[in-house]
């Protein structure tokens, strides 16, 4: 296709201008993350790195991530393992009640955590799991089961049924079909899971709000809005507490972001 | 619960794939535990959920039953359907607008074939992974009294225009509005240049031998070419402005007043600081409600325009 060299001009042009809007506000809070905190730093030169070690220490970042990583790992790794095998079943299997119960999970997707935090809350607190890593992370793995679980069975309805069939013919039981041969060759699949859900954790901010009342668990978000309501004087320090919590997330996403583009865009309920 | 007729797959899967060697029971031990799991911290606080709007409850001492009160509140309550307009406002926001610009800058990209296209996706797409509370805050310093939006009005001697975008009654709401549209247009963008990289090139050529333009080739090629994918950007959007919680609670906190308030907002405001249990409830279960009801209707309408 040809196009005319004006409209290859204004094509950039577009370009250009869409990157910048975007950008600006990336570029800003990092800009204000190094400038000078106060006017005693403002003498000093307009360049701040230490602002980083300044605002991890008085917004106790250290144990805030300590703590976004340990409900991580609990979420993606209980997620990963529950959604791989109800997955299989649903993508390889036929039951009684198959149908019902897929659609159980799919609910799941749509239920926004606003539905379900009123009564997890009181029931927990019942029970005084509030405040402990479980109140934080199991709901949160309930609702990355329902969308892992419909992304695996995706999957493993994929997969080509001859390549069980030979190996059922081999003599392998289901379990070990899933763990020597279909896991190893779904690894696309299953890191692009894993990239999901650990994003999907890690920004998650009303469910550790609600769960940890004492601020005992909270998550780094949780620290940023926490250090934002403390921390009025000055943005520098603010701004850079915000870069080291995106920071994370930003670095896997430029490191793997065709898992990310592919798995938000593909992960789209279509039924 | 009857077994489902498979006889339409087109697969060819295994004929009873769950027999021979397997077990009845295999397709069920391995769904169990992320069904456990599922149902005791999904599906039974959404029904607790249901069972709590219920009741008139401050979190405390015993409660009492109302009935469809809280829901009927929904309509009766200001401050609740001001939260419900908001909501509306922020589906143009959030979903509309994004798939406006979403639907020219794919067809400007997709058309030129401009270099630097995947260089251009992976910044567009940038915004989708930033934690919204980084993003609340750095959006809360450029709406700042002396924040970047304020320094550039002032540098173009606009300084008539400057204010506090934040704490402004009118302001407010569209301020915030267009964070989400700042966030949302990217991946709308991204997911409509995947569709239009599907429409065949001869499709183009033809139109262009008929001497079609730029824009009649845009309404009667590519928008109708990528109706699928409007549907999902349409879909995820919505949900996902309807979903939106931390952005409130970190750049307004619904105020001033109640200008910037959303039904997410209400449900956390409610149940944890003045005591409304039963209605956050209500209100968490009508979300969800109409979240079912718009994806439905969107995936509905896009399927017979087909």
């Amino acid at each position: 296709m040809r196009v005319s060299p004006s409209e290859r001009t204004l094509n950039y042009a577009i370009l250009i201008f869409f990157s910048v809007v975007v950008l600006t506000p990336v570029f800003s809070i990092v800009v204000t993350a190094f400038a000078p905190a106060n006017a005693a730093a403002a003498r000093a030169g307009a360049f701040h790195p230490e602002n980083f070690a300044q605002a991890w220490v008085q917004g106790r970042f250290g144990t805030y991530m300590a703590t976004s990583v340990l409900i991580a790992v609990i979420v993606v790794s209980l997620a990963l393992v529950l959604s791989v095998m109800a997955g299989y079943a649903f993508g390889t299997m036929r039951f009684r009640g198959e149908q019902v119960l897929f659609y159980l999970f799919l609910l799941g997707i749509m239920v926004p955590s606003e539905a379900i935090i009123v009564p997890l809350f009181f029931d927990l607190r019942t029970f005084g799991l509030t405040d402990t890593p479980w109140a934080v992370a199991l709901p949160q793995v309930a609702q990355s089961i329902a969308f892992g679980t419909y992304w695996m069975r995706a999957y493993f309805k994929s997969v080509s049924p001859s390549i069980m069939d030979a190996a059922r013919v081999d003599g392998a039981s289901k379990g070990r079909i899933l763990v020597s041969i279909l896991v190893p060759m779904g690894r696309p699949a299953i890191t692009t899971m894993i990239v999901l859900m650990f994003m999907w954790t890690w920004n998650e901010f009303l469910i550790p709000l609600v769960m940890s009342p004492s601020g005992e668990f909270r998550t780094a978000p949780l620290g940023l809005a926490f250090f934002q309501g403390q921390y009025t004087q000055g943005t520098a320090l603010l701004a850079a507490a915000a870069v080291m919590v995106a920071l994370p997330v930003v670095i896997l996403y430029f490191l793997m972001q065709r898992h990310f583009i592919r798995g938000m865009l593909e992960g789209a309920v279509k039924e | 619960m009857r077994a489902s007729p498979k006889e339409s797959r087109t697969t060819g899967a295994p004929r009873n794939a769950s027999g021979r060697r397997g077990h009845a029971a295999t397709p069920y031990l391995f769904i169990a535990p992320a069904f456990i799991l599922y149902a005791a911290f999904m599906l039974y606080p959404l029904a607790r959920s249901v069972h709590l709007s219920l009741f008139a409850w401050d979190g405390l001492t015993l409660a009492t039953f109302v009935g469809f009160g809280n829901y009927t509140e929904l309509f009766t309550d200001d401050r609740l359907r001001a939260a419900f307009g908001h909501a509306l406002a922020f589906i143009i926001f959030f979903a509309v607008i994004p798939c406006g610009i979403g639907l020219v800058l794919a067809a400007v990209l997709t058309r030129s074939k401009a270099r630097g296209l995947s260089l251009f996706r992976t910044l567009v797409f940038l915004p989708q992974v930033i934690a919204m509370v980084v993003v609340s805050v750095a959006f809360k310093q450029i709406y700042a009294p002396d924040g970047l939006l304020n320094s550039a009005l002032r540098s173009i001697g606009l300084d008539s225009l400057t204010r506090a975008w934040l704490g402004d009654y009118v302001f407010s709401l569209p301020a915030v509005g267009l964070i989400g549209s700042w966030v949302s247009t990217g991946l709308v963008t991204v997911l409509l240049l995947a569709g239009m990289a599907k429409i065949p090139t001869e499709l183009f050529e033809a139109a262009r031998l008929d001497g079609a333009g730029a824009v009649r080739e845009f309404i009667f090629i590519i928008v109708p070419s990528v109706r699928a994918e409007l549907t999902v950007a349409l879909t995820l959007t919505i949900v996902a402005s309807l979903k939106t919680f931390d952005l409130i609670y970190m750049t307004t906190a619904g105020g001033p007043g109640s200008s910037t308030t959303v039904p997410s907002y209400e449900v956390y405001r409610r149940a944890f600081e003045t005591g409304q249990v039963g209605s956050a409830a209500a209100i968490g279960v009508t979300l969800s409600i109409i979240i079912f009801l718009i994806t439905l209707a969107v995936n509905r309408i896009s399927e017979r325009g087909a």
